[in-house]
Parts: structure tokens; sequence; C-alpha cells
């Protein structure tokens, strides 16, 4: 049970208080992208190409422009005139806004057309002539490594391959010397396929450039608009847009799951017609776009190592990525992170020794490398841990939960140091684990199994028990493009006693104006549902880094807690003030400050706001506001022990996923009701890359299931009924001790599924699979082995 | 080509212009306003444009406008009356929605699921929404929305919408 210090009025934390934002999307209310209509508003489509490498021999443009509605055509050499045509990425490479020569992957944008209305626009799309001289693609990222390969970034100046970068962390030598001397060594060879966040709206935007005022409005689906107007300004400021010109907005946003951060051609191509034009151009991108051309997650190829000894004790493991970014790097990752955050791959146990590298390659496919619901490469770090963990469970005998429980860190280990440089937190894998057990009743399953094997049944067990790593972060080490990955909050109480709260994140369903509400209900005694909350436009809002990666608890929901503290120090002056005693004699309880030993001396926190404005003290500044831009000390270390069982039919290898418990930790809960809702969602978006989602491209580099017909998103028939549940503990430094919570069971749930099913078909010698396992590759591997004909 | 249509939409008459290869979704978020009614898609898989036409579930993006000529359409705009309908009402005590973007159309969907059938089974309702994907919520408070509705809308007590956690 959660306890509540505040009452249900009041609804501060630990209360399942009801969302404040649903009765808009559920009358239909909602405001997104698409739904702004402004007037004069053009339209903007985009040509595509159907290659993946061609060289552009030309464009014309002459039999477009004479169909009915559309004014212009856009292309690579136009852009080129305002050195407009590429764009710098987050990662410090350079992508395309529009091709002056060469196309680099199928569906790259290669030119833009503005018409009065979308079916002009789109008309005028199939309009545009564009003659290709095709090209061999590279497709394969281990081939794009190969010394005659074609290099493909000959627009970089001595560029002589196709490698972007090295990274490694950890000891190698030390690494080394430990697996050539250890008893046991199991080695995999992974891939975490190339998926895409496809959130159920689309990207898209409504620029709107004021010529009288030289002012750009830019409505965007975007989780991060502060940076992206200082990004619009770094870029556009030469031609007068700087900063103080430029507002974006972020309006109600459906869905983002990391979809959302990077800045695509479309945008720029949206916002330079408008400069150009002096009117509104509306860009939305449809499903096939979107899955085609928008930035893809994952696509890290592991080899994974671990080593240990006989007994079962884990020493140490060793990873090695490749990398398939796609022709530029256009990862959205901190900047000194290229990787993001996969040296958590040591996981969840107690070990001192690993070795990390990574290396980067460019392939004709679209750029990309976001979260998809996760930190920074978490998933694929956890995939590569969780799934070794078990290889190395089986190799020397011993039950994958057994063996977590003698691995795990120690509750009173913490914080705790891992080899690759992080100082977990908190946490009890322990206790997490045991409840897994308990409540997925893990002996009575395993009894169950052997039954079942006897008569060649396949039913598998699957433990996944993983670290998270959220909540960047930290200036000394994050910034994205230079800007520290602090965030904020502004609090403003108004005379009787009503709040509106402004933040840097934006929410894309998790519920902010709802739990930030109630972050501030817990320390000043406001009711939550008196307190509003407004985040996304730039011109309002106070400066932050924005909503990804689970980061949004740990940095602006503590910049909430900070604020209203220093709003509460300010009360405690004023109610001094008017109880004629000093600070020292007077206690807090939610919404009240009273004298020590006489309650009857009382003030409510609505009486000293109104105070704030009416009879304040003397020398006191008047009002009631307060700012906080949080830097957080250190990120936090949520976790999970999720367990899964699955049937496999014995003839067409159909997989059921019977149970899924799935146990998270994300220290204290603002709202149960909101945390349970994230896993369950993370969790389907965890089943789906197990199971049914992968981009797949053939040798020539065509995306062979671009839509969502076969592109398999998960549906309610698909998605299990998912059993959670929680253990508490707090994180130590954060002020509310929370933890965040979006992405770990997106980041916990694939290995979990990817072992059940593994462990289905152990006693057949398989030690591995590759997500998605699918009934078609679980008859492949069966057949390879020789066990089916 | 263009031409004249009438529509009802939500139990109001309106009488619009459209070309005839104009999507129904268009018309009605576009030239009627009715912007709750979104666009997921563009091959019909996600049902976030569903509405109902004369009564039943239709994905709007693929029905041309002229083919609801004469027709009704509701939308969720005009699912209430006055405060929430049954079904509003359990998407929000259960915490059926995140974002919202989908929930437009799984609420028209589970209308007429609701309509056929007042007292399904989870498996059924599974099974009558797969044409609407979500990508947020992970189906399980989708399910237990329509549960609630389906027993208010059958005069019975609703179930706890309390979260389960162990």
């Amino acid at each position: 049970m959660i306890r509540c210090k505040t009452s249900k009025e009041i609804s501060g934390m630990g209360h399942s208080m009801k969302r404040k934002e649903d009765d808009r999307f559920l009358q239909g209310k909602g405001n997104y992208v698409d739904d702004i209509q402004l007037p004069g508003m053009l339209h903007m489509d985009i040509v595509r190409s159907p290659y993946a490498y061609a060289k552009i021999k030309s464009i014309n443009t002459e039999a477009a422009l004479a169909v009915p509605g559309v004014i212009a055509v856009v292309t690579g050499k136009d852009l080129e005139q305002y050195n407009l045509h590429w764009m710098p990425t987050l990662m410090s490479d350079t992508q395309m806004v529009l091709p002056t020569d060469t196309v680099m992957y199928q569906s790259q944008e290669v030119a833009a057309v503005i018409a009065t209305d979308r079916y002009a626009a789109r008309d005028g799309r199939e309009a545009v002539m564009v003659e290709y001289e095709p090209m061999k693609a590279v497709v394969d990222p281990y081939k794009a490594l190969e010394p005659d390969a074609p290099v493909l970034r000959s627009d970089k100046e001595g560029k002589t391959d196709n490698h972007i970068w090295h990274w490694e962390v950890g000891d190698k030598d030390a690494t080394e010397k430990l697996f050539n001397e250890a008893d046991v060594v199991v080695k995999e060879q992974m891939h975490i396929p190339r998926i895409h966040v496809s959130s159920i709206e689309t990207c898209g935007c409504v620029a709107d450039y004021d010529k009288v005022e030289n002012h750009l409005t830019m409505y965007m689906t975007t989780q991060a608009p502060h940076a992206i107007r200082t990004v619009i300004a770094l870029v556009a400021g030469h031609v007068g847009l700087t900063e103080e010109k430029v507002r974006v907005i972020s309006p109600d946003i459906g869905g983002g799951f990391g979809g959302k951060v990077p800045v695509y051609p479309g945008y720029v191509i949206a916002i330079a017609v408008s400069f150009l034009v002096g009117k509104p151009v509306k860009w939305v991108e449809d499903r096939s776009e979107n899955l085609q051309a928008d930035s893809f997650a994952r696509d890290y190829h592991i080899t994974a190592e671990m080593a240990g000894t006989k007994e079962g004790k884990i020493l140490g493991t060793r990873f090695k990525i490749l990398a398939d970014h796609g022709y530029t790097d256009a990862a959205a990752n901190p900047s000194k992170f290229p990787t993001g955050l996969f040296s958590i791959g040591t996981g969840s146990y107690d070990y001192g020794t690993a070795y990390m590298e990574a290396d980067a390659v460019y392939t004709n496919k679209p750029p990309g490398g976001v979260a998809y619901r996760c930190s920074f490469r978490v998933t694929e770090a956890v995939h590569a841990i969780e799934r070794i963990t078990d290889r190395f469970a089986m190799e020397v005998g011993k039950d994958p939960a057994q063996l977590r429980m003698e691995n795990f860190i120690k509750k009173e280990d913490f914080p705790w140091k891992s080899p690759t440089g992080w100082e977990y937190d908190s946490g009890d894998y322990h206790a997490g684990l045991k409840l897994a057990m308990d409540t997925v009743e893990y002996d009575k399953l395993r009894v169950e199994q052997a039954e079942k094997r006897k008569n060649g049944e396949l039913m598998g067990i699957g433990i996944s028990t993983f670290t998270e790593i959220v909540g960047a972060g930290p200036s000394k080490d994050f910034d994205i493009l230079g800007i520290k990955m602090f965030d904020s909050a502004e609090i403003r109480v108004h005379p009787t006693g009503k709040a509106i709260a402004r933040f840097g994140t934006k929410s894309q369903g998790q519920g902010h104006e709802t739990t930030y509400a109630q972050i501030i209900a817990e320390e000043l005694g406001i009711p939550a549902a008196h307190i509003q909350i407004e985040e996304g436009d730039t011109d309002t809002a106070p400066y932050g880094l924005g909503t990804y990666a689970s980061r949004s608890t740990p940095t602006a929901g503590a910049a909430a807690a900070v604020a209203a503290r220093k709003l509460r120090d300010k009360a405690k002056k004023i109610a001094a003030y008017l109880l004629e005693v000093s600070e020292e004699d007077l206690e807090w309880e939610p919404g009240k400050f009273f004298v020590k030993g006489a309650p009857e001396k009382v003030k409510t926190i609505q009486e000293l706001v109104f105070a704030a404005y009416t009879n304040h003290p003397q020398g006191m500044e008047a009002g009631f506001e307060a700012t906080h831009y949080y830097d957080p000390p250190n990120l936090t270390f949520p976790s999970g022990a999720y367990i899964c069982v699955v049937d496999i039919d014995k003839e067409t290898f159909e997989i059921k996923v019977r149970r899924f418990v799935a146990i998270d930790d994300c220290g204290n809960i603002i709202n149960p009701m909101i945390v349970q809702g994230q896993v369950h969602g993370g969790l389907t978006q965890g089943l789906a890359p197990a199971m049914y989602e992968e981009l797949i491209y053939d040798e020539d580099g065509n995306i062979l299931n671009g839509t969502l017909m076969d592109y398999l998103v998960p549906t309610a028939v698909e998605s299990p009924s998912w059993e959670t549940g929680h253990t508490v503990t707090p994180s130590p430094h954060h002020p509310i001790g929370a933890k965040g919570v979006g992405e770990s069971p997106t980041v916990g749930a694939p290995p979990a599924i990817a072992n059940a099913i593994v462990d289905a078909l152990s006693p057949y010698g398989i030690t591995h699979m590759d997500i998605p396992i699918t009934p078609y590759k679980i008859w492949k591997t069966l057949k390879a082995k020789g066990v089916i004909e | 080509m263009k031409k004249q249509i009438t529509v009802t939409v939500n139990g109001e008459q309106h009488t619009v212009e459209v070309e005839t290869r104009t999507l129904l979704v268009h018309t009605i978020r576009e030239q009627l306003r009715l912007t709750g009614t979104h666009i997921g898609c563009d091959t019909s898989s996600c049902g976030a444009c569903t509405v109902l036409l004369d009564g039943k579930s239709i994905k709007s993006c693929t029905v041309l406008s002229i083919q609801a000529d004469g027709k009704e359409i509701s939308t969720v705009e005009g699912l209430a009356k006055d405060g929430l309908h049954p079904l509003q009402e359990g998407f929000k005590e259960n915490h059926g929605l995140h974002c919202g973007f989908c929930t437009p159309g799984m609420l028209m969907r589970a209308v007429e699921l609701l309509e056929k059938n007042p007292n399904p089974t989870e498996e059924e309702i599974r099974w009558g929404i797969s044409g609407n994907l979500c990508r947020c919520t992970g189906y399980n408070n989708i399910v237990k929305a329509i549960q609630y509705a389906g027993a208010k809308m059958r005069g019975e007590e609703t179930p706890s919408t309390e979260p389960e956690f162990v």
C-alpha cells in the first residue's frame, strides 16, 4: 500500500488522482498540430526517392506547377541559395534538408510541393518528374566496413570509408585477462533490430511567419520546444529570426516515444517556405512517410560475452557493438554519449570487470537512433546483459532466477559504483525478483514445465531483472549541443490560493498536467485540482530540455518540488509575521502552518498566499511566485523484475504469452494509476519488438514493410493482460525520492520474452534467438537444428 | 469535380460542397471543423478516424464524403449530450487514455461494440477493438474502461477503478 501524506482533497503524492487532461481528449477537444487551421494557410507535400542510393540527374517541376492550386515546388538547389540545403544533426553530423545531387535512402525527401490545399499538394507531388541514376546501395553494416565498399559520404572532405566513430568504456586489458583465465565463458551474437516508434499521431508542423512583425510562430510536434527555438535562432538568426522573434508551440502531442525529438527536413522546409511567402505553411506527413523516413530506433549488432565461475558467479562482461546509423548520425543522445547510456549494460549484478566498445557505420538507410520509449540505448544494453546472463545460467546449469539472486548487487551496497563508471543511487533487486516469483508462483511453473517437457510440449519461463538509468542529466556530463540538461518549473500562486505552474518539459501522454500538480500539492497543500499546468509554449514556459528518456519526473518534477519549497519558506515567514511568533515556533502540515503546541493558532496556505498580496511584511517582496532550474546531482536508477510465461504450439509454433508479471521500482510514486498505466503501455512496446516489429530492408535498400499494413504494431489481441506490481526504493538524491518509469517496461520486457521463448526451446539445443521471434523464425531454427523436417 | 452533399452530423444537418474524391475524414475535420476525429495512417489500419455512419462504426479515411450523402454521422463531439457518456467516464476513471490521439476512434468503435454486445468478455472486447491501434496504454485499461461502461449502461454496479498493484 502506498501511504499518502495529504488528504484526497489535496491529492498530493500517492493518490490515484484522475487525470486533469482527460476531459478535453475524451470530448474531441484536444488540440493537435493537424487541428490547427490558419487563414491563408498553405499545404506542403514531399516528393520522396524511390531509390536507396542514386544520383539526381534532373528535377522537372513544370507539370507540377501547372496543377491547379500548386504555387511552388522547392528543391535542394532552391535551398542552396540560402545555405539551407544541409542542417546539423544532434550528434554534430550533417543531414540533407533537400538533396542537390544525391539521395542516400529510399523515401528521402527530394522536393517539396506547396499548394492551397492538401489534395492539390498531393497532385503536385505526383507530377514532379525526377530523373535518377541508381547506384548500388550499401545496406549491410558489416559490408559497409569492407575496404572495397563505396564511400557513401563523399560530401565530407577526406572521408575514405563508412566508419563514423569508435567508442569504448571499461578496462580492456583486465577484461581480456579475465576472459582468458575464466572457467566459463559464454558468447552470443545478437541483433537488436531496426524498429520505429510509430506514435499514432505522425509528425508535422504549421510554420507561420509574419512578415510585418518579422516573427515566426512554429506549431510543431516536438518533445523539446525550447531547444528547437534555440536551434532555429542559431540557424536562421542571420536572416533576422533572432530568438525573441521565434515562438515554438508544441500543442497536444499524440505520442512521442523519442520520435518527436529530432528536427526533420519537413519542418525546416516549411519554415523556409513560410518565411519566403509570408503565409502559414502546414506539413503533416502520412503514416508511410513516417515509417519510411523518420528516425528509426535500435539497429545494434552486439557480440555479447560473459565470464564466470562454474558455480555461477558472474565475473565480467564484454560487449562489442556495430551500430547501423543510416546515412548520417542523427541519433538523439546527449552530445558526449554517442552510444547513449549503453554503458548501463553491466546490469544489476555485482562484478567489477567489463569492457564495451562500439563502432558506428554509414549505410543507405534512413538516419535516426531515437529512443522508442527508451532512455538512450538502454534497451539494447539491457537486452545484451539479460540474454547473456540467461545463457550463462544455462551453461553452468543453474536456474536463471537462482543465478540472478546469487549475483545481484545487495541493497546495502548502494550507492554502487559500476565497472563502467556509474553510481547507482539505490535499489533492492532481491525484493523485486522475490515479489515477481511469488506473484507468478515460479516454483509451481517450473514443476509444470518439467511435466510438459515429458510430452514434448513447449512451455518457457523467462526472467529479466534490469537496471534502468534515467533523468539526464547532471550538467557536468550532460548537454545537447552545448545546452545543459537541467529542467525547470515556475509556480505562480494567485491571491485566492489557486496556482498556475509552467515547465520546460512537454507531455505527450504521460499525464504531466496531473502529476506535476500533485507534486506541488504535496509540497504546498494547495489542492492539485486548483493547480493548472502548462507546457510547450516557449513564450510563456521557462526554458528546459523537454520530455524524453523518462527525464521529466527526475528533472522537472524535482524542479517543481524545489520551487514549491521556496514558496513554503516564504509562506512560513508570512505565517510568523501574522501569528507574531518566530519561524522556529511554527510547524507545517500539508496546507497550513501552526504554532507548535497551539494548533488553534494556524494559518492556511490560502490565507498566507492572500497575505502575500494584501498584507505582506514590510521589506518582503510581494507576490507568491518561484522558479527553479534543477540540475540533477546524479541520474536515477529505476529497476524491475519481470517474469514471462509462454506456450508455443508444437505444430504451428504460434507463441502465446500466457502470463507476464512486471514488478517495477521507480522510487516514490506520484500517482499509482498513472505509473501502472505507463507500465502497461511500456510492456506492449516491449512485446512489439520482441515478437512483431522490425523495419526490413532488401539488399537494394528497399523497405519491405513501410506501412501499418505490414509493420506490425500490436493490437489489443496480441497484447496480453499485463500483471503489474511494485517495490519502492526511493532515490536518495531526488527531492521527492522519485525515479522515472515511462520506459522501464519497454527496456525490460523484450529480454524476458526472448528468454522465455529460448527457455521453451532449450531442450532442442537452442541457446539464442534474435528478436522479433516469430513462428516462422522458430520453425526455421528448429529445422536448421534438425529437430523438425 | 465538386458535388453538394447533405449530412446529419451529431444531429445537426449540414450541406457542404466537396470534391468527389474528398475523404469523409477530411470533410469532417476541415470543413465541419470537428477535429476530434483523427488521422493516424494511410492504410485503414489504425482506426483513429473511426466514426459512426448510420450507427455503424467505420474508418472515415476509407469512405468518400459523397458516400455519406444523406446519411447520419456521429463523432466523438456528439457522444454525450451533457457531461460524459458512460464510455468517456469509463476511459477517465480507468486511465484508458494517455496521449488521447487514438481515444476518439476507440470510443466510437466501443459505442457500436457495446450496442451489439452489451456484456462482452475481455476476449470479445480485445477482438472488438482490434481494428484500432493504441501505442500508449497497452490496452489493459481500455478493456477495463469498456467493461466499466458496459456495466454502467446495463445499470449494474461499476467495477473498481483502483490500480491493480500487487
